[in-house]
């Protein structure tokens, strides 16, 4: 899945006094503070960290609060969709409108009707209802279906995506990764570099200072 | 004039079409799409129907819900921009208002509006957490049964709709958490909006989502206790001098209280009747029950003890260290009182623990051990051994301070083990028939405790006099000890050394679980707490049995005296004054007429300002009797 990367980050943590007495608690306490919220510097959505301390000696700010600096070394796992990039997320609701795709457990997704022509069709079997493609009879998305889609857009206050399934890769995965296979290896060998590559570039080495007002 | 109803397309006169749910959608999305290009008519139409919402005909009603069904199909065309009219008049929308139906198809497209776009899910859940509240003229309308039948169909769907929201738009909760805390009312509301959104917070707190919202809401619940109780002043509730009245009758019979029509001249104590008018008061009142009940649910669906956790937490943030909380701090005892093995320990565990941290700072300390003291004592459900135990980690910490500190008497500087050892003998007051009954603790406790109070800092006399003498007293009908050197205290109930000791918080007079003065919480509380007239104290037992009686001596002859007149004290000066009416002054005259030693009833023993100045009670001076060796 694209969107998901790893980062090295040097960060530089200012502390309040009062929190001198238990300092690793802060730090966990103060980067827990940013899960699941997107963060301008790291250019995404916080979902897990692993923090050192490089340091034992902070230096004291001078001024009304002595707040004092930790320099701090952290893997970050960030996500961060933008557009033209594909996701897999499960469905969660499905209507002639809409369908609507939970990604990775806490970002929601929603497809309208216009982002889901031509490719499938809204039905109702047996009082479910369901979206089956017109060329490919046993391909079906339903609730529960972990399907592959292309962001169109993403909210980062609410971490909500607009997706559309018009794409050769977006569908029901299961069933893509059983016939892309057959299809070609062209494609799937030219997508593999793409996320390949992509990756490399996030590989993020930041220095940036970050104040931490209580 | 009136309204004009949508033209649907094919639509004749007496002639009923069925259209189909899509048809419907699509001339609606028709209509929304139709801004855009400019021609407003239809939309306009759609928005009118949507403010049409008091005395709807069938009809009318059936075109709203079909309008709103129509709508939620629609989601995708509304345009926050160009249909913002559209919106606004939804959001405005009161379930309250409406019948179940109606209800249903606007949660369905709050529903659905909150999911298909993240740039609606504030304002949806706002729309909803505005739902928690109706509106200003269904207030009354509450307590009858067509409003709480109501209150049950909105509500039930307003929740229902959080956790449908919740399942689509996972971090949903999180955002609801904001909002919720901060549309909360404030006090000051007169429409006293507050309690039934307090209600709502509860019940999400119960509810599918409260895994997630649930510790932050309870502890905003608290907070406002907290806010309600520091917005009634010590005054509303104290004359003159409260310090005492600390081992007084207390305010049993609530009824006679309710009836006396009119304060007496003078002084009147420490009672309901001033808070009687205080609709802060009655605010407070009712959103403690809430919480009581709130709490009693919990204990059923077994989640007490995670519950409490929060509220342990919330105890030590918020009411702890508020300046000497009225009545909030009876949440922690009921739920104390709902689990007395888990939850009531934890409690004193927690204040024990607190008291004997040296890196906490003072006034929490001894707010600490008040809390603990008076908590030991009132608490009808702890078990001895509890008690026990706790007093005797008191007491080390106490004997331990007295081996390693060498100085001389000096409030200032140890005012945190003269709290400390004030507790002991507080609680010992209440509870010091239950040590005298078992040996062992007898002595585990009371010869560290003998140390302790024969050290040269002299905790006896620096710490409260009523509490020092109530003290003294019981354990010499004990025999538990003998005090060497004699204490007048002259009826004081106060001292210059116990408020050094004190200090500016008046510490040295803080009884935290003292009767709660508010009436509705104290029908709850009432069962579990031990009133001082329920307290046997041990002086009481040596007149009960008639084998100590060696001899008469002096003590013997007042305490006969006493005995007999009993009746008549309790009767003429039974429960409260305001009851009878006395007259201060007349009261006066009549104790001096009787000569003795006015503290003789237990259960006057500290009324302090119906008192004389009076002598040392007879049974504390050095006496011959035989209970005294």
């Amino acid at each position: 899945m694209e969107g998901l990367s790893v980062a090295d980050a040097n960060l530089l943590m200012y502390l309040h006094p009062s929190k001198s007495r238990n300092v690793s608690q802060s730090i966990l306490r103060e980067l827990g503070s940013l899960l699941f919220k997107f963060n301008e510097t790291f250019d995404g959505v916080l979902l897990a960290y692993d923090v050192n301390i490089l340091d034992k000696q902070a230096k004291i700010l001078s001024g009304v609060h002595p707040y004092f600096g930790l320099r701090l070394k952290a893997n970050l796992l960030l996500f961060s969709p933008k557009p033209d990039m594909l996701l897999e997320g499960k469905v969660v609701k499905l209507s002639q409108e809409s369908i609507h795709v939970i990604v990775l457990g806490f970002s929601s997704a929603i497809i309208t009707a216009e982002n889901i022509h031509g490719e499938f069709k809204y039905r109702t079997k047996d009082k479910e209802e369901l979206f089956a493609s017109k060329s490919h009879k046993r391909l079906v998305i339903k609730v529960g279906t972990m399907i592959r889609f292309l962001v169109k857009s993403f909210d980062e206050e609410i971490l909500h995506i607009i997706g559309s399934l018009i794409s050769t890769h977006a569908g029901s995965i299961r069933w893509l990764d059983r016939h892309l296979e057959e299809d070609s290896e062209f494609d799937r060998s030219s997508m593999k570099s793409r996320d390949r590559e992509w990756l490399g570039d996030n590989h993020i080495k930041m220095s940036k200072k970050r104040r931490i007002t209580e | 004039m009136g309204l004009e109803l949508p033209k649907y397309p094919e639509m004749e006169e007496d002639q009923v079409f069925n259209f189909t749910d899509s048809e419907i959608v699509s001339h609606v999305k028709q209509a929304l799409a139709s801004v855009l290009s400019g021609d407003n008519n239809s939309y306009n139409q759609l928005v009118g129907v949507m403010h049409h919402s008091k005395h709807l005909a069938p009809d009318e009603v059936a075109l709203l819900e079909t309008t709103l069904k129509a709508l939620a199909g629609a989601v995708s065309s509304i345009d926050i921009t160009h249909h913002d009219s559209l919106l606004s008049a939804i959001f405005c929308m009161s379930m309250w208002n409406y019948g179940p139906h109606v209800a249903d198809a606007l949660a369905e497209l709050i529903v659905s509006l909150a999911i298909s776009n993240g740039k609606y899910l504030d304002l949806c859940l706002g729309m909803l957490v505005s739902n928690f509240t109706p509106p200003p003229y269904f207030l009354d309308k509450l307590k009858m049964p067509h409003g709480l039948e109501r209150k049950g169909q909105v509500l039930s769907r307003v929740h229902a709709a959080f956790k449908k929201i919740a399942d689509y738009v996972p971090l949903a909760p999180l955002r609801l958490l904001t909002i919720v805390l901060q549309g909360m009312p404030t006090i000051y509301h007169k429409d006293r909006a507050i309690v039934i959104y307090v209600e709502n917070m509860l019940k999400l707190e119960s509810g599918e989502i409260g895994e997630l919202v649930g510790s932050t809401i309870l502890m905003a619940v608290v907070d406002r206790l907290i806010e309600l109780d520091v917005e009634i002043g010590w005054d509303a509730i104290l004359q003159d001098d409260f310090s005492k009245g600390i081992f007084e009758m207390e305010l049993e019979d609530v009824d006679d209280i309710e009836e006396s029509a009119e304060p007496d001249v003078g002084e009147f104590r420490l009672s309901r009747k001033s808070l009687a008018g205080n609709s802060i008061a009655e605010l407070l009142d009712n959103l403690l029950v809430l919480t009581f009940e709130h709490l009693e649910s919990c204990e059923r669906e077994g989640r007490l003890a995670k519950v409490f956790e929060t509220l342990l937490q919330s105890f030590r943030v918020t009411v702890l260290s508020a300046y000497k909380s009225k009545f909030a701090q009876f949440v922690m005892f009921y739920a104390c009182a709902l689990d007395p093995e888990n939850c009531g320990m934890r409690f004193a565990t927690m204040l024990a623990d607190l008291f004997v941290q040296d890196s906490q700072p003072q006034p929490t300390r001894m707010s600490a051990v008040s809390y603990l003291a008076s908590y030991l004592s009132r608490a009808k459900f702890l078990a001895a051994s509890s008690i026990s135990s706790m007093l005797k980690r008191l007491v080390d910490w106490c004997l331990e301070y007295c081996e390693a500190h060498d100085g001389d008497i000096n409030p200032n500087a140890h005012r945190v083990f003269y709290s400390g050892c004030q507790a002991i003998m507080y609680v010992l007051c209440f509870r010091m028939k239950v040590f005298v009954d078992v040996p062992r603790l007898k002595s585990e406790l009371l010869i560290p405790l003998e140390q302790v109070l024969k050290h040269k800092l002299n905790p006896l006399k620096v710490c409260l006099p009523s509490v020092v003498e109530e003290f003294l007293r019981q354990a010499k009908a004990a025999s538990l000890f003998t005090v060497c050197k004699t204490f007048i205290f002259d009826g004081l109930l106060e001292s210059e050394l116990s408020r050094a000791f004190g200090g500016l918080e008046r510490l040295d007079t803080f009884f935290p679980f003292d009767p709660c003065l508010l009436k509705k919480c104290d029908s709850f509380i009432r069962p579990m707490f031990v009133f001082w007239s329920m307290v046997k104290p041990t002086y009481d037992d040596a007149f009960d049995d008639d084998d100590d009686d060696d001899g008469s001596s002096d003590d013997d002859l007042v305490q006969d005296f006493v005995n007999e007149n009993e009746d008549i004290m309790n009767d003429e000066f039974g429960k409260s004054f305001d009851e009878q009416g006395v007259d201060m002054d007349e009261f006066d005259y009549a104790l001096k007429k009787m000569s003795i030693t006015p503290k003789a009833t237990s259960n006057y023993k500290f009324g302090g300002r119906f008192q004389e100045p009076a002598r040392m009670p007879s049974r504390i001076r050095p006496s011959t009797s035989p209970e005294s060796l």
